[in-house]
């Protein structure tokens, strides 16, 4: 009777599935064809680095998801066999990964890293990018990881506001908030209730009160501003919208709360030793590109034209000559 | 072998641990943990649940007592279940936190679409369902067609409408672990937001979440057998 | 000295930078869909076809010692009544992040529908039929796969159906599990405020869910000949 047909068509079915899955699992390449002018850095196979596995994590939001991808990319041109990890979770969850080996590196700012993992006050973080780095180097060292040098640019948590509304409350400054903040919704990452530079930091350092804060999804964060949902919305200081949008504004960080971090590349010192020099001098070379323009830039194609971090980071490493 | 084993019991005790007492956040500075704001969390999640349910109850049973009643529409009331059970729950979450944005009522409204179609479907195949003969001796004693659908067609339907109640009940407490991506904090958050509350938290999270779903599905089934109509023997339909 | 990053002019006005609903966005970014999108079909297939396995050789298990119905019913229906996603946590610390851990959980799901279906189907197995193959001479086991199987196909493949239908929506919570699939489209980064991205995965999911569900009412016709003459 029909159990053979039915076993067989099962087994097609089941089969067809794998196939396609299998199939699906090679790479498509359909980067663009720009490519940069400038080769002195373009970056090298290095065939001491051939079967060397290195796993990159990233932590949960456009920006990390965009740098994440151009170490990746950048360190499987120098001929390591990478893995990707990206979209981890925040700091905690990453920094967890992280020691215990689920990855072998990461991208974090030095400003969350001495805030988040090492108790630092805001106000005590080095101006300096050096200073900081160094800071966070040498606590990093403490828990066997290693830090290596800062990117160009500088991101930092900001207050975000719809430009008419803080014409209409009369505020620039965060300070300018007391005494009209406990009528004011504020919405966040869900991290944000615990971090001093964050709500913690607006609560104690500035005293303020807000009727409300509501956390939500990173990628939110304008959205609740636009939806009215928000009247006050935590933003990030290299955000592409900042620079494609002029109806939105970030008022003055006038205490310091939110201290301006670089990104620094940390890695598990026993993963970056096995993997040889080519590990930091690829990571420091690809992110010389990287200033606030640039990433800004790059967090618009994805926020704003919607395309795929990896596109976007094969793009940069196109357009910045590290890649052909 | 052993340790794995060793190793995930100690995870529950930790996160029996969690909900019972507080502790510093992940990242510091705040408490976490605690019966208080588990309760918190499982009242949040018991409201939406219940107030999407009771919307979907107010509309799809009416429409379905009116069409099951009348006997029309049967292609549209059985598709209905079909495709809405095809439409993923995160989909329509994010649809309206996308066109809509975060917030209660935007996540209510998702919620009771998702709880529509199974009651609907019930609440008409249990009307369909009641026995022609009782229904001609109720039109035979001079009961209006209203009176027909309250005294005969809706009691004897309760049972198939409870278990549609009940199927949508469970859904709708399943999805609202997802709703604080919308800004609702249920139950949901202590695992979305594990950087928060720690692996405990989470593990605490997924245990109470399950609890609930079964305390749901536990309390409707009562409702159910308690729904049929005493003195008669009935068939209950499947699902 | 580096070559320059282009920085592009973008005026807003764009469907894409409106975050409207762009159907030509779809059609030119479909490959972004391909990828999760067999990763849906393969969670979905794989525990489908494992739920029906394990349904099915608890159904066997069943059709002797009757008494074992209920207390199945009762387990696959307590797996059924938990949520998903609790129960990819649940299984975190046991069987860790991953496919392996969403294909369980999906798989579980399905085991209440597809045993319940599948035991009603060969009860429904009129009797007249059962007692014409004994009376030819059929064994035991002949009789099961020639004759009640074969009749019961309707309920075994209607149980499907729901199974499937319910798994594609399932599975595109396999995201928070580490598993992919179309979920990862909704969910991931900025992509819950993007309409037109939403509408495309979340769509692609729904036609998966119709598609499939054609193609076991396909299997269903093709395997049951004699029912072609009675309305469906």
């Amino acid at each position: 009777m029909k159990r053979g047909h039915f076993v067989a068509l099962m087994a097609a079915l089941t089969m067809l599935a794998c196939g396609a899955l299998l199939a699906a699992c090679g790479d498509d390449d359909s980067g663009s064809g720009d490519s940069g002018s400038g080769n002195a850095q373009l970056i090298e196979a290095n065939p001491d680095n051939a079967g060397k596995e290195i796993t990159v994590g990233s932590k949960n939001f456009t920006e990390q998801f965009i740098l994440g991808e151009i170490y990746a990319q950048a360190l499987d041109a120098a001929g390591y066999d990478v893995k990707k990890d990206l979209n981890l979770g925040s700091e905690q969850i990453a920094l967890r990964a992280l020691k215990g080996g689920d990855v072998d590196a990461y991208p974090e700012y030095t400003s969350t890293a001495l805030t988040s993992f090492f108790d630092v006050q805001p106000q005590d973080i080095p101006k300096d990018a050096e200073q900081a780095v160094d800071e966070a180097q040498s606590q990093f060292a403490d828990e066997g990881l290693v830090a290596y040098q800062p990117t160009p640019f500088t991101s930092a948590n900001a207050v975000g506001i719809l430009k008419e509304k803080a014409d209409e409350l009369g505020v620039q400054t965060v300070s300018d908030l007391e005494g009209k903040s406990q009528d004011l919704t504020l919405y966040g990452s869900p991290e944000c209730r615990q971090r001093l530079d964050c709500l913690v930091g607006l609560q104690e350092d500035y005293g303020l009160r807000f009727q409300k804060f509501t956390p939500i999804d990173i990628g939110l964060r304008y959205d609740v501003l636009d939806k009215g949902q928000a009247d006050l919305s935590i933003i990030f200081t290299t955000d592409a919208q900042l620079s494609t949008r002029d109806d939105v504004v970030t008022l003055e960080d006038d205490r310091q709360v939110f201290p301006p971090g670089n990104v620094t590349f940390v890695a598990r010192q026993q993963a970056a030793e096995e993997a040889g020099p080519d590990l930091q001098q690829t990571v420091e070379t690809v992110q010389e590109g990287l200033t606030e323009r640039v990433m800004q830039e790059l967090n618009a194609r994805v926020d704003v034209d919607r395309e795929e971090p990896r596109a976007v980071a094969r793009a940069y490493l196109r357009e910045s000559g590290y890649i052909e | 072998m052993t340790d794995l084993r060793l190793a995930f019991l100690s995870d529950f005790a930790d996160a029996l641990d969690f909900i019972f007492n507080t502790r510093e956040a992940q990242t510091g500075g705040v408490e976490v943990g605690g019966l208080a704001e588990v309760l918190d969390f499982t009242w949040e999640h018991v409201k939406i649940s219940a107030v999407a349910t009771g919307i979907a109850c107010g509309v799809a049973i009416p429409v379905g007592l009116g069409l099951g009643h009348a006997g029309k529409g049967e292609l549209l009331a059985i598709s209905i279940s079909n495709v809405g059970r095809a439409v993923p729950s995160l989909a329509l979450i994010a649809f309206f936190v996308a066109y809509l944005g975060v917030g209660f009522t935007n996540v209510t409204l998702a919620l009771v679409l998702l709880a529509l179609p199974p009651i609907l479907t019930n609440t008409y195949v249990g009307v369909r369902q009641v026995d022609r003969d009782v229904i001609d001796a109720g039109r035979g004693m001079g009961l209006r067609p209203d009176q027909v659908v309250r005294r005969i067609e809706l009691p004897l339907a309760l049972p198939s409408i409870f278990g549609g109640i009940r199927t949508s009940a469970v859904n709708v407490v399943a999805t609202a672990t997802i709703a604080p991506l919308a800004g609702v904090l249920t139950l949901g958050d202590y695992i979305l937001s594990a950087n928060v509350y720690g692996q405990d938290g989470r593990l605490a999270g997924a245990m109470l979440v399950a609890l609930l779903a079964i305390a749901v599905e536990l309390f409707f089934a009562a409702m159910q057998r308690l729904a049929v109509p005493r003195g008669l023997a009935l068939q209950q339909p499947a699902g | 000295m580096l070559a320059q990053v282009e920085i592009r002019e973008r005026s807003g006005e764009s469907c894409i930078a409106r975050n409207d609903f762009c159907p030509g966005w779809i059609v030119d970014n479909f490959d972004r869909y391909t990828d999760p999108l067999v990763e849906h079909v393969f969670l979905t297939v794989a525990a489908v076809a494992c739920g029906f396995a394990i349904a099915f050789a608890l159904a066997m298990l069943a059709r002797r010692q009757r008494w074992l119905v209920g207390p199945i019913v009762g387990i696959t229906g307590v797996l059924y009544t938990l949520p998903s996603l609790a129960v990819f946590f649940l299984l975190l610390p046991i069987t860790g992040r991953g496919t392996t851990t969403a294909l369980i959980a999906l798989t579980a799901y399905t085991l209440q529908i597809l045993f319940r279906n599948i035991v009603t189907g060969l009860d429904n197995v009129p009797a007249d039929a059962r007692d014409a193959g004994l009376g030819m001479g059929l064994t035991d086991r002949q009789l099961l796969w020639r004759v009640e199987l074969p009749l019961a196909l309707p309920d075994i493949v209607a149980g499907l159906r729901i199974a499937t239908t319910t798994t594609v929506g399932l599975a595109t919570l396999a995201v928070f599990a580490g598993a992919g699939g179309l979920g990862e489209q909704i969910v991931t980064g900025s992509n819950i405020t993007f309409k037109t991205g939403v509408v495309a995965a979340g769509g692609l999911a729904v036609l998966l869910a119709l598609a499939l569900d054609v193609v076991l009412l396909t299997v269903q016709r093709l395997l049951t000949p004699w029912r072609r003459a009675q309305p469906a």
